[in-house]
């Protein structure tokens, strides 16, 4: 179940007292009801499924997975992966 | 977001590598949602794993389990005249007793599909001459929208819009899947989108009180691999803990704004679950100072009671008791075309999700595992 | 003309009729073929050693206006396309179009002038046609049918039947735009990009593919409905072959992509309507891959895949993660889902 895509929230608004954002899924926008994490800023990234967002993800966390993972495959014989995950503007 | 760590090969290859290392016995593990199960064996995850790691396949498509009852409602209900009958995708190819809902279109009944509970109170806005029904299937990560839905639909002012119930609840299948006698599951990676919402502390006690692991999982290679890491590591280390492996999207407590949001509109039900059976307090009804929203209680109960009469052996599928190739009728009289049961018609149902993605290279591909008996196209 | 919509007397071959014909069509594709505007145009004969290739398609494509285009352009581009996967040279297309009485006449002559743009584009000329006037309610706006004609000179032949194992597997570009840039047209998925159709002729592309590979090119098909799926089952099936896909290879834009995670669709069934499969010779492959990049519509051409003998009809894709797994057809239209 649950095809949930993250994206990243362009702006917020409300309609009619309802949290709305525009998302970018990566050129590709929708609008998504926020009303579920209210506390979301433009700017930061939301786990979205069937027009909702689920949650907000934690940069932190992936930040972390990301960093680990680097010292993981530098330990390897071949290296750590060749981009930075952070690099692009939008998702 | 960037998902390319998550996506990364060599990250995939070195959990894969880790796996290998930490299995020293045969363990059984299932994936409780049906987006896993897509995602493993669109990935050939599957293949890549020890062979002694067996990967059986849960009930967590709600496409699957939603009884064939209420889609015969549904397809019911649009035949209503003034009635218009709003859906996800996913329902439209799945059979009834007699038909499915792209039948019932082609007939001539009003089905809409629609991307989200809000698009169809939309409809209900924009064409106040008709009843608007929302066929509100999916498990507690769909359920938060369909009672937004109805909530604005009461602050607005809109009676025309009504929801036909069908969401239901994970922890509830999970408890019946343990319980059950025949049962050789031994550890579990959660449905991670799922636990965004409800958290993983109702799966604590299923922990203790059956002495299975459980890992919060989510759907990309390194997060379904590390789910299953961790679950090899607790088995080999005889421990029977809850973990989380999806930190970005999950919490312990969940989303409780959108629990509060559920708490408000719906209560727990006994749920028909499709293949399975009935199980108590496993499905959301609306509460009864909701009951003008209610499709049920606003129209009555249209279809009338469905005979089982079909081959499918859909409940042992989603229990994970069989594999869909050790079903008589798969791949031959049952296949994505002509579909003698829900998990067959999904897409991400077990069935189907064998039937589109199972591979057997000729000469000798990449390094993995001889399959079972029976497991060829 | 008289009013701004199509009405029944366009389609009953009185002075409405006439008037559609000369002041709309005949204006925007004339030509001395055309021209006389007689039961059938009188086309010149071939030469000796020479063939035709004849194909036809319809189209009823919704919404009729789409970023990057519209169902004129498909009109003209598809039949071109068709012509140029037979190995043909397109010279010669017949339009008939099936109209909605209602049909805004602006929204007409935009399309006819899409198709007279596409058809100097591609090289070729419209020289013959039929108009008919349906009820309000019977055609969803208007449905066009295109037939080409199309002249080969040369001596290879091309189809699905004539793939062999070793040969290689070529696509001129990037999988799935057309497919997302109509579906974000479609008010109930709620979307929007900035990607456009990929609709455009072949013509060129296929000639230079010829040209540089001669026999070894034993394949063309462009991967419209079903996508990219569909044709490699046609030619596994055509040849009695397996093919194997390498996902890592697909080229495939973010933006798809990103649509396809929103919707749970998957690129390789998305239509596209300006691209190529070529199935060539191993030998040739390097070559004929050189050659499509070297042209605009061929940047981001790739390898793809390989043939083998395998299992008769079927289609593989090896995942990223290095894992096998089966490509299958969708059991019928392809549907977003969120479960």
């Amino acid at each position: 179940m649950c095809v949930a895509a993250p994206g990243k929230v362009v702006r917020c608004y409300e309609v009619d007292g309802l949290l709305m954002g525009e998302v970018d899924f990566g050129g590709v926008t929708r609008e998504v009801c926020l009303a579920h994490v209210p506390e979301v800023q433009a700017g930061e990234q939301v786990m979205v499924h069937a027009g909702f967002a689920l949650e907000i993800i934690a940069a932190a966390e992936v930040e972390q997975f990301y960093t680990l993972w680097q010292e993981v495959l530098a330990a390897r014989p071949g290296g750590p992966p060749a981009a930075a995950p952070e690099a692009e503007d939008s998702p | 977001m960037n998902l390319a760590p998550f996506r990364d090969p060599g990250i995939a290859a070195w959990l894969i590598a880790e796996i290998h290392a930490a299995q020293k016995h045969p363990w059984v593990l299932m994936e409780t949602c049906g987006g896993q199960t897509h995602a493993i064996l669109r990935l050939g995850l599957d293949q890549l794993l020890p062979r002694e790691l067996e990967l059986v396949h849960g009930p967590g498509c709600p496409v699957c389990v939603t009884p064939a009852g209420l889609i015969d409602q549904a397809i019911a209900l649009a035949g209503c005249p003034g009635v218009l009958l709003a859906t996800f995708a996913d329902m439209m190819r799945v059979p009834g007793s007699a038909g499915t809902l792209f039948e019932a279109r082609a007939a001539g009944a009003e089905v809409h599909m629609v991307y989200s509970a809000l698009d169809a109170l939309a409809l209900a806005r924009r064409m106040p001459k008709r009843e608007v029904v929302f066929f509100a299937i999916g498990f507690e990560t769909t359920a938060p929208g369909s009672a937004l839905a109805v909530a604005r639909a009461r602050r607005e002012g809109i009676r025309n819009f009504s929801l036909l119930m069908a969401h239901v609840l994970v922890p509830p299948a999970m408890r019946a899947l343990l319980q059950s006698p025949d049962n050789r599951v031994q550890g579990y990676l959660a449905a991670g989108h799922a636990c965004a919402i409800l958290g993983w502390e109702p799966y604590e006690a299923l922990a203790a009180e059956f002495g299975v692991p459980i890992v919060v999982t989510g759907f990309e290679a390194a997060d379904l691999l590390r789910g299953i890491l961790r679950l090899v590591q607790m088995l080999e280390a005889g421990e029977a803990r809850v973990e989380n492996a999806y930190e970005r999207v999950v919490r312990r407590e969940g989303n409780t704004r959108a629990q509060a949001q559920m708490d408000g509109v719906f209560e727990v039900c006994a749920r028909e679950w499709r293949g399975i059976g009935l199980l108590p307090d496993s499905g959301l009804q609306l509460r009864p100072e909701w009951a003008a929203w209610d499709a049920q209680r606003k129209f009555g109960d249209l279809a009338s009671p469905s005979a089982a009469a079909s081959e499918c052996i859909s409940g042992e599928i989603l229990q994970g008791l069989k594999k869909p190739p050790a079903c008589p009728a798969w791949g031959g009289r049952c296949t994505p075309a002509h579909p003698l049961g829900a998990p067959m018609v999904s897409g991400e149902g077990a069935c189907a999700a064998y039937y589109t993605y199972q591979y057997i290279p000729e000469e000798e591909g990449p390094a993995r595992h001889a399959l079972p008996e029976g497991l060829t196209r | 003309m008289s009013g701004d919509k199509i009405q029944l007397g366009h389609g009953s071959g009185g002075r409405m009729m006439a008037g559609l014909i000369h002041d709309l069509f005949k204006r925007r594709f004339g030509n001395p073929f055309l021209d006389p505007l007689d039961d059938g145009a009188l086309l010149p004969g071939l030469a000796p050693g020479e063939r035709l290739a004849f194909a036809t398609d319809s189209f009823v494509v919704d919404p009729i206006f789409f970023p990057g285009g519209s169902i004129g352009d498909l009109a003209v581009n598809g039949t071109v396309n068709d012509l140029c996967m037979c190995g043909s040279r397109p010279l010669w297309l017949s339009a008939g179009f099936i109209l909605e009485e209602g049909l805004e006449l602006a929204d007409l002559e935009g399309i006819v002038g899409d198709m007279a743009a596409a058809a100097a584009r591609a090289g070729v000329q419209i020289v013959t046609g039929d108009t008919k006037v349906v009820e309000r309610g019977q055609a969803d706006r208007l449905f066009i049918n295109t037939s080409g004609i199309g002249v080969i000179a040369h001596q290879v032949t091309l189809g699905s039947r004539h793939l062999r194992p070793g040969d290689r597997l070529i696509v001129s570009g990037t999988l799935g735009d057309h497919g997302i840039a109509v579906l974000s047209r479609r008010r109930d998925l709620g979307f929007t990009t900035p990607l456009l159709s990929d609709t455009a002729p072949l013509h060129e592309l296929s000639a230079l593919l010829l040209e540089c590979c001669g026999e070894a090119l034993h394949a063309l098909r462009d991967p419209t409905r079903g996508g990219l799926a569909a044709t490699c089952h046609e030619f596994a099936q055509g040849s009695g072959v397996e093919i194997r896909l390498e996902e890592r290879a697909l080229p495939v834009r973010r933006e798809v992509a990103a649509a396809c995670e929103l919707l749970g669709l998957d690129p390789l069934y998305l239509a596209n309507e300006g691209k190529l499969v070529a199935a060539v010779a191993g030998e040739a492959a390097d070559r004929a891959l050189q050659t499509l990049r070297d042209h605009p519509l061929g940047r981001e051409a790739a390898l793809i895949g390989e043939v083998h003998a395998g299992k008769t009809g079927i289609v593989a894709m090896r995942s990223f993660l290095g894992a096998w797994r089966m490509v299958d057809l969708p059991a019928g239209e392809l549907l977003p889902r969120i479960c």
